[in-house]
């Protein structure tokens, strides 16, 4: 299949047409229909993702599968994956069927619904496989309007406030972005991706009204794609939009958002930030490693006063980002592998959690942490999973949860310690406020009437939360499955990283040099 | 078969877990136990075989990134060997005992299936203190170091219900926490300064690491030291050292089989192992381990100044465990490994036993832990008084002193006589001065506490509920049988062992696998002839050649040597004094001494200090954050420059709520349009 990339991303789309227009009428019928279709749909994607995961060839550190066509107005369409991104997509492709399923018993406006998902996994494929500038661009910025309407239409009590806040916090960062690819364009002349990481972007120093700014054009476009994907990540201080998004959002809303889309930020920087502005990231590094680790000690002691289940966990969410981008901007291959892998295992450890609020929050209609109480002696199996993901989301060993914070901060550690040391506070206050949770919500005895009656998990459930266990485990136990495909590619940009920032500094040398012979 | 030992464990936690429901709680129960009898038989018969040479079984690849590589595998040697033993050995007693102790709960409801989840939990913990002690690597150490805590905290939490057992359980898992920090940290920097973490590697690049100056923090170290001191922070929080310690007496809210298990004979015994098995490293940070032998001596002291006055049974033994382990740290401190390793060997014995049987007087008292309200039990529970007995004689030390008699060179006494007489010696030879007298009057004080329990508890007349005493009854078989077992041990595990561990140098050399050389003759120092002579990672443990303190520990003064029997001596008179022959003076003195008294039965008001200086300013600090910092700061700035649009859109948003899909779907062509037409324009297209 010389197209199987195209036919991935577009499979969900094509079933969002065919929900749009064939689809007729509002009845249960019609329901059943809807989300047959999607959940068919987004299986049917994941089988054939799978194909990329046995063609893809993990020594290959190149793009792969590449598939290019002329499009409209000029533009090109190109899409191919490396070990860097092509784990996403099956990341994606394998959530997206889950969350589906689901939302079983959504009601209100199914078909929609369902097209809204449909429509958002097809943007977010392709954000991960799009190898040029503006399809990226198209993709990352259209993947906001399903979601906005995701949450402004299914969502909680004040989700119009959060859905603005989400739509404009992550658009305005991307406003800058926008720019810089501008520029980028202009300066490199193509807006293909793979071109443009060959292309050596200036890194001498510039003098801006006065400010002498050190990587020059490098730093300047570091932080205008760093202002998009600091926001989407999100990190310490823009996070806020985050907790308010997730509250709001319907359960599997906050899946995908929790799952795949934060995902999106720390892709970028490794797509762009890094390999092509390598002077301008090391410039920045230092502060970004800072803010992270700021980011986990704020976001988990924060965590550990919410009163609200969904906001503790997004709160625990920007915290084990934290440890993302500090692996990422460590940029040596223990940090870039623990920010791949944390990202990856995040995906099903919190995508898991939030369903595990969501089972609690379709019987009982709420998300205090106090209504609840004593629930594991009525809900035995649900207790067993919870306690199971919250272990993974402190970072037990034996789970995915560990090898990322373990990495990450083996990474850290070689650049600078302080920051690892503060992050790894974080592995302290993240026990402290998961089993702090997990306490008050399920063990003690059942006093509270309303919960008299509760039942546990039906087949449904559990048989959506067997994948998230089976992932969990799996990468915590044998962990190669992920680390032998992204290896290679790593190492190799890595190295890249590493050749041109010692070009950079010889040629600085020279230039330094050269002004003192003068 | 080393691999089968090691996964029997996890299959029976499978199977009494997940399998119960389909074959029945009891069969679940026998599966797990049989599994776990099993193991330890493979355990014996690996242990008696093993030749002194080191060996290493690849299981699977774990985790491998760039130069790290790392992977489940099994490390052989003596000190693994040891180790098995001891986890399998009372894990099986404890499996075998909770069918009787775990038979009838009060905490859980009539038809309320909870015996399987108790197996499965206890067998989970044997897998991963089994992957702890086998661990050829830093990382699968961990594995396991945190395996065994969450099994910890998921059995001390047993009891769901009850409050104070779930807050007993997230403060151990925290405080532990705490200390894997400094554990993790350490890890990092052997890995920054190795590029491994396999042991093999790490040994061997010991004598480089000790030369090697590393940035952390404010500051730049000696590598080694540094190492050191963070995987001692790992090991403080693990095996309850002082100012991590504050976990382990509210751990006693788990069923007591957990309790001797767990919190005596195993888990809290990893940091001992932890610091002999890093030992290469060790012997290149003297400072680090004068830092070990005084807050182990330190700890001795202070767990057993706070033992002498709790009233409950099973917290008496709580703290008379965090004082042993302070003794295994000076041992382990002054260099002399193998000396540390026998006190945690004798100490799984004779501690297992006194939490057994303090359980079996718990359970046929119906759950009373109060000694005050115990008192001439002796007739209820014969069985049992005779294994606490030998319990109690073990741990105070009682014995024949070795200056007055010996057979064939080995000593004549319980267990713990033995054992603890060589930390003290060894004390005496490595750090002299504080330490030595602070493990000796600790070791008055354990007489005086252990004896104090015994008195309180079987002598005198029954205090309490009449009619609980009427109807205390002695345990039942599966109860007193591994009482039994475990007595034999805290006899002769001492005197069978006591060569391996504490002879002359070259028999301790020869069981260890380290290499030895005979010592050049100088004058008498060197009076048993041999000096070890290892490379760093050769054998089990290392010890420098210039690291004689076990040949020091046997020439130092006869008064060293029967010092620490006159303090049990001591301590058994004044409970005696105390609470036989004159019943009302602990009260006469609690009230002269009262401030005295309170800060004892307080445990030195750490609970109150930590909740002062960590706790409460963690809340404060986390409410700040959250209202002001996200919500006035960061929302109050970011909003405050959008809030122009925000009120605006939502209105405009408001009405489009209202409205059919088409308007959505027509908002997102519209978006999409936008954007393309602004991205053509502005030139970002070819």
């Amino acid at each position: 299949m010389d197209n199987l990339l195209s036919i991935v991303t577009f499979t969900p789309a094509i079933a969002a047409a065919i929900l749009a227009v064939f689809l007729r009428g509002d009845d249960e019928a019609a329901r059943n229909n809807a989300r047959w279709l999607a959940l068919i749909a987004t299986t049917a994607t994941f089988l054939v993702s799978l194909f990329i995961l046995f063609q893809f060839d993990p020594a290959d550190t190149g793009f792969q599968m590449v598939e290019e066509a002329e499009w409209i107005f000029g533009l090109t369409y190109k899409v191919g994956v490396d070990g860097i991104s092509v784990l996403f997509v099956l990341l994606t492709t394998f959530i997206m069927p889950l969350t589906i399923a689901a939302s079983w018993h959504v009601t209100e406006r199914v078909k929609e619904y369902m097209i809204a998902f449909l429509v958002l996994e097809t943007l977010m494929i392709g954000v991960f496989v799009a190898l040029d500038l503006v399809l990226f661009y198209l993709f990352f910025e259209a993947g906001l309007i399903p979601m906005f309407l995701i949450i402004g239409i299914w969502g909680g009590k004040e989700r119009i406030y959060a859905a603005f806040k989400f739509f404009l916090y992550t658009f305005l960062g991307s406003v800058l972005m926008l720019v810089a690819m501008v520029a980028m364009y202009v300066d490199a002349g193509t807006t293909d991706i793979a071109a443009l990481l060959r292309h050596q972007f200036a890194s001498e120093t510039l003098d801006l009204w006065g400010l002498q700014i050190i990587g020059g054009a490098q730093t300047l476009m570091f932080l205008a794609f760093f202002a998009s994907f600091a926001v989407k990540m999100p990190m310490w201080p823009v996070h806020t939009w985050l907790p308010d998004a997730h509250v709001q959002a319907p359960t599997a809303g906050s899946v995908v958002l929790a799952a795949i889309l934060l995902k999106m930020g720390g892709y970028g920087f490794l797509r762009f930030s890094l390999p092509m502005f390598p002077v301008g990231a090391d410039v920045i590094a230092p502060l970004i490693l800072w803010l992270s680790a700021i980011a986990v000690v704020y976001t988990s002691l924060v965590a550990l006063a919410q009163e609200d289940m969904k906001k503790l966990i997004a709160y625990s969410s920007v915290a084990h980002m934290g440890f993302v981008t500090m692996g990422i901007f460590a940029a040596n291959q223990q940090g870039l592998d623990g920010a791949i892998f944390q990202m990856i295992s995040h995906g099903f450890i919190s995508g898991a959690l939030f369903l595990c609020v969501g089972v609690i929050y379709d019987r009982m209609h709420t998300r205090e942490i106090e209504a609840y109480g004593g629930l594991v002696n009525r809900m035995p199996a649900y207790a067993a999973v919870f306690m199971l993901f919250t272990m993974a989301n402190v970072g037990l060993p034996g789970t995915s949860g560990f090898i990322g914070e373990f990495l990450t901060m083996m990474g850290a550690f070689q650049v600078n310690t302080w920051v690892t040391a503060v992050a790894a506070t974080g592995v302290i206050l993240s026990a402290a406020y998961a089993l702090w949770l997990y306490r008050r919500v399920v063990l003690g005895d059942l006093i509270k009437a309303s919960l008299k009656s509760i039942s546990d998990m039906d087949r449904r459930e559990k048989a959506i939360f067997a994948p998230f266990v089976v992932m969990t485990l799996l990468l915590g136990v044998y962990p190669a499955l992920v680390t032998d495909i992204i290896g290679p590619s790593v190492a190799a940009l890595v190295e890249g990283y590493d050749t041109a920032l010692a070009q950079h500094d010889a040629a600085s040398m020279v230039a330094a040099a050269e002004e003192a012979a003068q | 078969m080393e691999t089968l030992l090691l996964f029997a464990p996890l299959a029976g936690a499978l199977i009494a877990g997940f399998g119960w429901r389909a074959i029945g709680e009891t069969a679940a129960m026998w599966v797990a136990t049989g599994l776990l009898f099993f193991s330890a038989l493979l355990s014996w018969i690996v242990f008696l075989t093993f030749d002194g040479i080191t060996e290493t079984i690849q299981i699977l690849r774990w985790i491998e990134s760039g130069t790290l590589a790392t992977d489940w595998a099994i490390r052989l040697d003596r000190l693994t060997a040891v180790m098995l033993i001891v986890v399998t050995s009372v894990s099986a007693l404890v499996h075998l005992y909770s069918f009787g102790y775990m038979a009838h709960d009060e905490n859980f409801r009539e038809g309320e299936a909870y015996k399987a989840r108790f197996f499965a939990y206890l067998s989970l913990f044997t897998f991963a203190m089994l992957m702890l002690v086998t661990a050829d690597n830093l990382v699968q150490l961990f594995f396991g170091w945190e395996g065994v805590g969450l099994a910890s905290y998921l059995l001390i939490g047993f009891y769901y219900r009850k409050p104070s057992a779930n807050a007993a359980a997230i403060k151990a898992f925290v405080v532990n926490r705490v200390g894997d920090f400094g554990f993790a940290l350490g890890i990092f920097a052997i890995f920054f300064l190795v590029d491994s973490v396999r042991f093999e590697d790490v040994f061997a690049a010991a004598p480089t690491i000790a030369e090697t100056q590393i940035t952390f923090l404010w500051g730049s170290w000696n590598a080694a030291e540094l190492v050191a001191v963070l995987l001692f922070i790992g090991a403080m929080g693990k095996s309850a050292q002082l100012l991590l310690h504050t976990w382990l007496p509210d751990a006693m809210e788990g069923p007591t089989p957990v309790s001797a298990l767990i919190h005596a004979a195993t888990m809290v015994t990893a940091g001992v192992f932890l610091v002999c098995r890093m030992s290469p490293v060790m012997e290149f940070a003297p400072n680090a381990m004068t830092f070990v032998t005084w807050l182990g001596a330190a700890t001795a002291f202070f767990a057993a100044t706070v033992g002498l006055v709790q009233t409950d049974i099973k917290r008496v033994i709580a703290y008379s465990t965090c004082s042993q382990l302070g003794y295994m740290f000076v041992a382990a401190g002054v260099g002399a490994y193998p000396v540390a390793m026998y006190h945690l060997l004798t100490h799984a014995f004779f501690k297992a036993m006194l939490f057994l049987g303090a359980g079996s007087v718990i359970h046929g008292m119906h759950h009373e832990q109060d000694m005050r309200n115990y008192g001439g039990l002796r007739a209820k529970f014969p069985y049992t008084f005779w294994a606490m007995l030998i319990g109690t004689l073990a741990i105070t030390g009682v014995g024949i002193p070795a200056v007055l008699f010996t057979l064939g060179g080995v000593p004549i006494g319980f267990a713990g006589f033995l054992s603890k007489d060589a930390v003290v010696e060894s004390a005496y030879a490595g750090a002299g001065g504080v330490p030595f007298w602070l493990l000796v009057i600790a070791a008055l004080l354990t007489s005086f506490y252990s004896w104090r329990l015994m008195f309180l508890t079987f002598w005198g007349k029954p205090r309490g509920d009449k009619h609980t005493h009427a109807h205390a009854h002695e345990s039942p078989a599966v109860m007193t049988v591994p009482l039994g077992v475990l007595a034999v041990g805290s006899v002769l595990a001492g005197m069978i062992w006591y060569n391996a561990f504490f002879g002359h140098t070259d028999s301790v050399a020869k069981f260890f696998g380290m290499p030895y050389a005979e010592a050049e003759a100088e004058g008498g120092e060197e009076a048993y002839g041999y000096v070890f002579a290892g490379e760093p990672g050769q054998g089990a443990l290392y010890m420098a050649p210039e690291n004689t303190v076990i040949a020091d520990a046997h020439a130092v003064p006869k008064w060293v040597k029967v010092s620490p029997f006159f303090a049990m001596l001591i301590g058994l008179g004044l409970a005696w004094l105390f609470y036989i022959r004159d019943p009302a003076i602990p009260k006469r003195l609690a009230e002269s001494q009262r401030p005295l008294y309170l800060f004892l039965l307080n445990k030195w008001y750490f609970d109150e200090l930590y909740e002062f200086v960590f706790v409460r300013p963690a809340r404060g600090v986390a409410r700040t954050l959250w209202k002001r910092g996200d919500g006035a700061v960061i929302d109050g700035t970011i909003n405050g420059v959008s809030m122009g649009a925000i009120p605006w859109l939502t209105r405009l948003a408001g009405r489009a709520q209202t409205g059919y899909i088409f308007s959505y779907a027509f908002w997102m062509v519209v978006g999409i349009v936008a954007m393309i037409t602004w991205m053509t324009l502005t030139g970002g297209a070819r």
